[in-house]
């Protein structure tokens, strides 16, 4: 019991500390400032400053591997996430299957662990290979923070390592404490190295803590660090790295489905993948309303880079995008409504999902539509205006908003359905509570058509503000539900859930999220750069690089296309790594 | 085998988002390009031309005042009523407030670029802020950095759009943009005096100027007594039509006329009608 509350209040105590960290470490008053010293603006290099070596392509060169990096990085930082959760549950309901999962997660980590550092370390060569005076210019804002963040890393290794091969040796009463607690120190590391990287990154789009007109420093590093973009990409990658960390581990279990033939072990396989779709899923529900309040900041930056990103030359990704959350959505729906054959009641439930297919196919189309098309005079002629007739409404927010909310609410019901379907309610009031569930939905998604409606009669500048509304009847409808049901379903009857009883085709749906995941993730990271236009720092560095501009979305879709492949290719080596490590010669005869 | 399969389905997959990528139109997003200002010979109407690239190219205007609803739609809405409106609004408390004619007009629309918030329309200041303040970036600085000639050609192509002549002043020598700091820009830069232009196109490599005792082609000293303006101008933009005597045809470049500037042409005339003999 006294171990018990050492290790709670240690865990409190790292808690606290990196809390404080970052006004402790960052709080330094800029030197020169101090000492009265001239203040030096943000180096000016012409084209001739830019290193040439050898054809290389510095752009591409550094594209890749930092998008390498961040692929890795999102999944090694995710992962232990929710294996510290699922460790909980586990020792929580004392099932061991969710603690043995939490491991093997843990153990295609350790794998990706030395690749993350190994592209880091690519990444920061190249960076201050091709771009010397850049790196200069952040040395020079965030000063110290650098070596804070090779401290974490050094400490991120020791606990990642330590959380893994101490998993057996901690594994009940006590001891167990004192492992979640080693867990929450090396997530607790694991999240302060993202938003010092997110700190970097985002300075680059929205410097402060420097003079607007020269660049000079004259804030300290926490004011740097904290720019008007940090939270918000924080709050983002967070949610985003949990997604993306659950649609890999499920890829992984999908391939381990498919390699295995023994039924027991496919069974094991089928439940990690079911396991890993729900955790993308619970990480992509909020997911849009993290991208709103970061688009939302990124406006109340810069009306500019906002409008270049919706309406400028990088409108035409969000279509991309649109296509790609849509494979995703239809992706995680179909492997849900496969995963209905598992149980006997769930045919029940089958008759539904036509119903549900029309929504998130509809609303998939909706989200697709453009509206500002960059047309050719004769096009424009053709089209009878620069906005279609009848498909051009549906191209803007408000019809977007409702189609995105409705897509969210009916996956989030083929999840229940799934849910439901193993099990029976008993309680007296199971009827009632059903009743007021479908007025949930009922209610909710009536809110999410009119408010959108509103959207079309507001100005242009509410027509985001009018997208609240929505979200809160999503949010209504997904909270209420869940409460709901923990409360009607327990001591529901128990259906038998036949585990392994899934189609290979459904394997491969689940295999299109990590696919569909990492190339969206690498879309994403070039509008974020893109959005710096021809900038290093927006308005304080310029980038008179021969590769001041902005790639085509053909070219910039061809590097996602090659990285994302490269990516996959590490990764499903890393699963075959796996299942080799766990495969043993029957000793002969 | 699994391998293959799976690696095989991954590609493609992304095939299918690629090929996609490359269906939609495709736009590279270049830097902005510094519009090249002839000072020594803009008129109105090449300000007003001037100022309408601008508002579409660098000073990237239409970026949110278009038909959008974020900013007021100045290419659609009537400005010769608009802008009297704007600078008799009460609340309007700029430098023109109690002003009327185009000069009022030209100070509010430059004010406008260079403090958005001076004045912001109803219905389009930043959320919360009451219409106080205005999303808009200044126009003088970073990331959009127009100077004050383009600023002008901004506001003259503005008052045209209003019905109004321009009253924007013509740039002068010392107002042309700045050198971007980008070779190729330095190099293109409009030479502002005659020994600079001469230096830019390499007279003396072949002419003997002031004593650079170059001999390929005939001295220019003393050149006023021999020519008029006009048949200078011509020898420098069909060297060929005229052989001056001793040397042969072909030696000049003949496309001078194309690299030079009109100002760059005057600035050499002059230059060498003033050569001593």
């Amino acid at each position: 019991m006294a171990l018990n509350h050492t290790s709670k209040l240690f865990a409190l105590f790292i808690l606290a500390v990196f809390v404080l960290v970052p006004d402790v470490a960052f709080a330094a008053a800029d030197a020169a400032k101090e000492a009265g010293e001239a203040l030096v603006g943000a180096p000016k290099p012409t084209r001739a400053d830019y290193p040439m070596i050898g054809g290389l392509n510095a752009r591409t060169l550094a594209w890749g591997f930092a998008q390498m990096h961040l692929f890795l990085a999102a999944f090694v930082l995710a992962v232990p996430m929710f294996s510290i959760v699922m460790e909980y549950i586990g020792h929580l309901t004392k099932d061991e299957r969710y603690d043995s999962m939490a491991h093997e997660f843990m153990k295609i980590t350790m794998s990706a662990y030395s690749l993350t550092a190994l592209f880091g370390g690519t990444l920061a060569l190249t960076l201050f290979l091709f771009y010397p005076h850049l790196m200069g210019y952040l040395m020079k804002v965030f000063r110290g923070q650098f070596l804070i963040y090779a401290l974490l890393f050094l400490l991120e290794s020791v606990t990642l390592y330590i959380y893994y091969y101490s998993w057996n040796a901690l594994r009940y009463g006590n001891r167990k404490w004192f492992h979640m607690s080693i867990g929450l120190v090396l997530n607790t590391v694991g999240l302060s190295l993202m938003f010092i990287a997110n700190a970097w990154a985002t300075f680059m789009m929205s410097p402060s803590g420097v003079d607007p007109a020269t660049g000079a420093v004259i804030g300290t590093v926490w004011e740097a660090t904290r720019n008007p973009l940090w939270n918000p990409v924080n709050l983002h990658r967070f949610i985003a790295n949990i997604a993306y960390g659950g649609a890999i581990v499920g890829g992984y279990a999908a391939y381990m489905f498919l390699a295995e033939k023994r039924a027991e072990v496919k069974a094991h396989y089928d439940w990690m993948g079911y396991t890993s779709n729900f955790i993308a899923i619970a990480g992509f529900l909020p997911l849009p309303f993290a991208g709103y309040w970061l688009m939302a900041e990124i406006y109340a930056y810069s009306q500019q880079m906002g409008i270049t990103a919706m309406g400028g030359i990088l409108a035409w990704l969000f279509i991309i995008q649109a296509v790609l959350i849509g494979t995703i959505m239809l992706a995680a729906n179909y492997y849900l409504w496969c995963g209905l054959m598992r149980t006997d009641r769930g045919a029940q439930y089958a008759k539904y999902v036509k119903y549900i297919a029309v929504v998130i196919v509809g609303g998939f189309l909706v989200w697709v539509t453009p509206h500002s098309l960059i047309l050719t005079t004769d096009e424009i002629r053709l089209l009878g205006g620069t906005h279609h007739k009848f498909l051009g409404p549906l191209g803007i927010m408000p019809a977007k908003n409702t189609a995105v909310n409705l897509m969210l609410v009916f996956t989030f019901l083929s999840l229940q359905m799934f849910y439901r379907s193993s099990r029976v309610p008993t309680v007296s009031w199971a009827k009632a509570g059903n009743m007021v569930i479908i007025a949930l939905y009922i209610i909710g998604c009536t809110n999410i058509v009119f408010a959108g409606l509103y959207g079309y009669i507001t100005p242009t500048v509410y027509k985001v503000g009018a997208s609240v509304p929505q979200v809160v009847s999503t949010l209504s409808i997904i909270v209420f539900s869940v409460i709901i049901d923990i409360f009607m379903l327990r001591g529901a009857k128990s259906e038998k859930v036949h585990w392994g009883r899934m189609s290979e085709r459904s394997q491969y749906a689940l295999f299109v999220l990590p696919v569909a995941f990492t190339w969206l993730m690498g879309l994403m990271g070039y509008i974020r750069s893109s959005l710096r236009t021809h900038w290093h720092v927006y308005t304080v560095m310029k980038d008179q690089s021969p590769d001041a501009y902005i790639p085509t979305i053909g070219q910039a879709g061809n590097t996602i296309t090659v990285i994302t492949l490269s990516f996959m290719a590490i990764m499903v080596f890393v699963f075959w790594l796996s299942r080799l490590g766990s495969t043993s010669q029957v000793k002969p005869s | 085998m699994t391998f293959a399969r799976v690696m095989i389905f991954s590609l493609f997959t992304l095939l299918a988002f690629t090929g996609f990528a490359n269906l939609v139109p495709q736009v590279q997003g270049d830097p902005p390009v510094e519009e090249k200002i002839d000072v020594g010979s803009i008129d109105m109407a090449g300000m007003v031309l001037l100022g309408e690239k601008l508002f579409s190219g660098k000073g990237t205007c239409t970026l949110c005042h278009n038909d959008m609803g974020r900013a007021p739609d100045l290419l659609g809405i009537d400005l010769a009523k608009e802008f009297p409106e704007r600078i008799a609004d009460k609340s309007y408390e700029g430098i023109a407030k109690g002003k009327t004619g185009p000069k009022a007009i030209e100070e509010y629309i430059m004010e406008s670029l260079v403090d958005p918030s001076k004045y912001v329309v109803p219905g389009y200041g930043k959320k919360g802020s009451n219409d106080k303040i205005s999303p808009m970036p200044k126009a003088d600085t970073a990331p959009i950095e127009l100077s004050k000639v383009e600023m002008n050609a901004v506001t003259a192509f503005l008052q045209d759009k209003a019905g109004i002549s321009p009253t924007v002043p013509l740039p002068s020598a010392d107002e042309a943009p700045k050198a971007t700091g980008n070779d190729e820009d330095e190099e293109n830069e409009p030479a502002t005096t005659g020994v600079a232009a001469i230096t830019k196109y390499g007279c003396a490599t072949c002419h003997d100027l002031e004593g650079s005792e170059a001999d390929i082609g005939p001295k220019l000293n003393g050149l006023a007594k021999r020519m008029t303006d006009a048949k200078i101008l011509e020898a420098i933009v069909k060297p060929n039509v005229v052989i001056a005597k001793g040397f042969e045809a072909d030696m000049m470049p003949d496309d001078f006329g194309e690299q030079m500037r009109f100002s760059e042409l005057n600035l050499i005339v002059e230059y060498l009608k003033k050569l001593p003999e």
